[in-house]
């Protein structure tokens, strides 16, 4: 155990840079299936909690792609895009739809219908309504759809190794493949989990931090004492 | 400022939620929308900003046809605040209160002085600016509500049951805060409720509203002496009518219709069998038409009993009286002021129509503790009782 934990820390002094570049490369190509996911599924999200008769198979849609399993779908890519990262990214697109259009159409849906009114009483447009009320209100809810789906790409990049994308999972792949390979499996294996920790915390953090309902909290005392007036 | 006209609104089918509703609230004017829920007044205040279009009729604001209007513009000129106080969770009061002039792009520096004058008139510290609306009570922020309605200063203001949710006496004190903004400003203001107390205590004008109909309209006063039909009387409810009566209610109501009178022409012996037959010392002297002449009573006779006279002779013309519309409660504490034991009951003509006693005094302080009972038996102690005072 010790001499394993030991051959892993020689891989990193040895593979430093390697290892950095194939972090960023992994992180990178779950970054962009995210984010172009999020592009698609935020609008797509708001439309379908506008008009409500499209939320039910739209959802219904986005469930289904998600049963597809990784390797399944990756190997359908695989066949109508050859090998490469693009392939890979292009999974993740669709692998992220749901939870991102699940969450925003929640998110909006969940907007208090008490503000909608009051806005729309004082003269919003729809816009001004979507901007001002909506959207904030539903940022926080919106963003644990991003969180979800970012940690679940960071896994499924792991597999894209095998469709010669790069990344963390090239290491995995390698460590396999050879004899005694535990400590390079290991190498590649904790900077994915890791990964995937420290993103779903920071998301986490942002997610709170964007939660519309604030309060000072070092004010407190100055309310209470101010609440008679 | 604000006018229906033959305004309906009718939900799918034939469903009228409000029908055939006409009237004009004057600028500066108080207005109550009072009913049961269900009757169509929050349908009504919702009509006149347009957050639900009218089926048929027109709502005019100063004279301009609101349907013609740009909704959006429109809604920025109106005021309105909801019992659910609805203030944006994730903005700060300062964003709150001046989101309507954002929206009319007024500059930064011009919202922030506004935002702290508004704070101002509710008796609240600029240092509330950065609060969030959470960090409130639920009295501060209706206040707040209220502020983000008079933002952009518009003319009038809709308001939805806006201190239904809050406890009493928060209530109590906001009414009348809200009560004194509204005179200082002179704001137009269109009030829902189904609280008849706070409608009493802020309208100018209510409106009674049922089943989509207007039942009636009219000062609290007129409504409490002369509710439109039973609905509105018990509407206002019994207790209220009987509290509010001794207030509100006319001389008429409550006089005795059979005053003991003689005619002018009768002989002052004829007079003296009427006082010992009727229990009294004293007469109204009544014309033959029912004009009332004056009175006399058993001294003036006493000391004139030799001569052979009538009435007409030697009554004392001088005498008060109270017009039939007089408030009870101004005319028993004449009577209570003078030291007089009754006061005749007129019309515009000087026609005797009754006749108030100290009686009737009894009467109104049985009714308001043991309320209004059997007429018939009442009549009777109040006949009983007056004849021993006079």
């Amino acid at each position: 155990m010790f001499e394993v934990l030991s051959d892993v820390i020689q891989y990193y002094m040895q593979n430093f840079s390697y290892i950095s570049q194939e972090f960023f490369r992994h992180f990178l190509m779950a970054a962009y299936g995210v984010l172009f996911a999020a592009i698609v599924a935020i609008p797509l999200g708001i439309t379908i909690a506008r008009f409500g008769r499209l939320s039910n198979w739209g959802i219904q849609l986005a469930n289904i792609i998600q049963t597809i399993p990784h390797l399944a779908m990756l190997s359908i890519f695989m066949i109508a895009m050859g090998l490469g990262a693009n392939t890979v990214v292009v999974a993740l697109f669709f692998y992220s739809i749901l939870p991102i259009v699940k969450n925003t159409y929640t998110g909006i849906v969940n907007v208090d219908q008490v503000l909608l009114d009051s806005g729309k009483a004082m003269g919003m447009t729809k816009g001004q309504l979507l901007r001002m009320v909506e959207i904030p209100l539903a940022l926080s809810v919106i963003m644990a759809g991003l969180r979800n789906a970012l940690v679940i790409a960071i896994g499924i990049v792991a597999i894209g190794a095998f469709f010669g994308a790069g990344g963390l999972g090239d290491i995995i792949i390698r460590g396999t493949n050879v004899t005694d390979g535990t400590a390079i499996i290991l190498a590649g294996a904790i900077p994915t989990a890791l990964m995937a920790i420290i993103t779903d915390l920071i998301m986490g953090t942002l997610e709170k931090l964007l939660h519309p309902v604030k309060s000072v909290k070092d004010d407190k005392e100055n309310v209470d004492h101010a609440a008679p007036a | 400022m604000l006018k229906f006209e033959n305004v309906s609104k009718i939900y799918s089918g034939n469903h009228y939620a409000v029908q055939n509703l006409s009237f004009e609230v004057e600028k500066g004017e108080f207005i109550v929308f009072i009913g049961p829920s269900g009757c169509g007044k929050t349908t009504t205040m919702k009509m006149i900003n347009r957050l639900i279009d009218p089926t048929e009729g027109v709502i005019s604001i100063d004279d301009k046809d609101s349907n013609l209007q740009d909704t959006v513009q429109l809604r920025r000129d109106i005021g309105y605040v909801i019992q659910q106080i609805g203030l944006f969770p994730h903005m700060t009061i300062q964003e709150n209160v001046t989101l309507v002039p954002r929206l009319l792009k007024w500059s930064k520096e011009k919202r922030k002085e506004r935002a702290k004058e508004l704070l101002k008139l509710v008796d609240m510290g600029e240092e509330y600016l950065t609060r969030y609306p959470n960090e409130l009570s639920g009295g501060q922020q209706q206040r707040i509500g209220v502020l983000r309605a008079l933002a952009a200063d518009p003319p009038l203001i809709l308001m939805d049951e806006p201190f239904g949710a809050l406890d009493p006496i928060t209530r109590d004190t906001l009414q009348g805060e809200f009560k004194d903004l509204q005179q200082r400003l002179g704001k137009t203001i269109v009030f829902v409720t189904h609280d008849m107390d706070e409608a009493l205590k802020l309208a100018d004008r209510m409106l009674i509203l049922k089943d989509g109909k207007l039942v009636q309209i009219g000062t609290p006063d007129e409504i409490l002496t002369e509710p439109a039909n039973e609905f509105v009387e018990e509407f206002i409810g019994k207790e209220r009518l009987i509290q509010m009566r001794a207030n509100v209610e006319t001389v008429e109501h409550m006089m005795n219709k059979h005053p003991v009178t003689i005619h002018e022409s009768a002989s002052l012996s004829v007079a003296i069998q009427v006082m010992r037959e009727k229990r009294v010392d004293s007469l109204l002297v009544t014309d033959s038409e029912g004009y009332l002449k004056g009175y006399v009573d058993i001294e003036m006779i006493e000391s004139n009993r030799n001569n052979n006279k009538t009435i007409a002779d030697i009554h004392l013309t001088k005498i008060h009286t109270v017009h039939k519309k007089a408030r009870l409660r101004d005319s028993i504490s004449r009577i209570l002021k003078l030291g007089a034991s009754y006061v005749p009951v007129v019309d515009d003509d000087m026609r005797l129509l009754g006749i108030l006693t100290r009686a009737t005094l009894v009467d109104v302080v049985y009714d308001s503790i043991w309320g209004h009972e059997d007429p018939g038996k009442e009549d009777q102690i109040a006949a009983t009782v007056e004849e021993s005072v006079l």
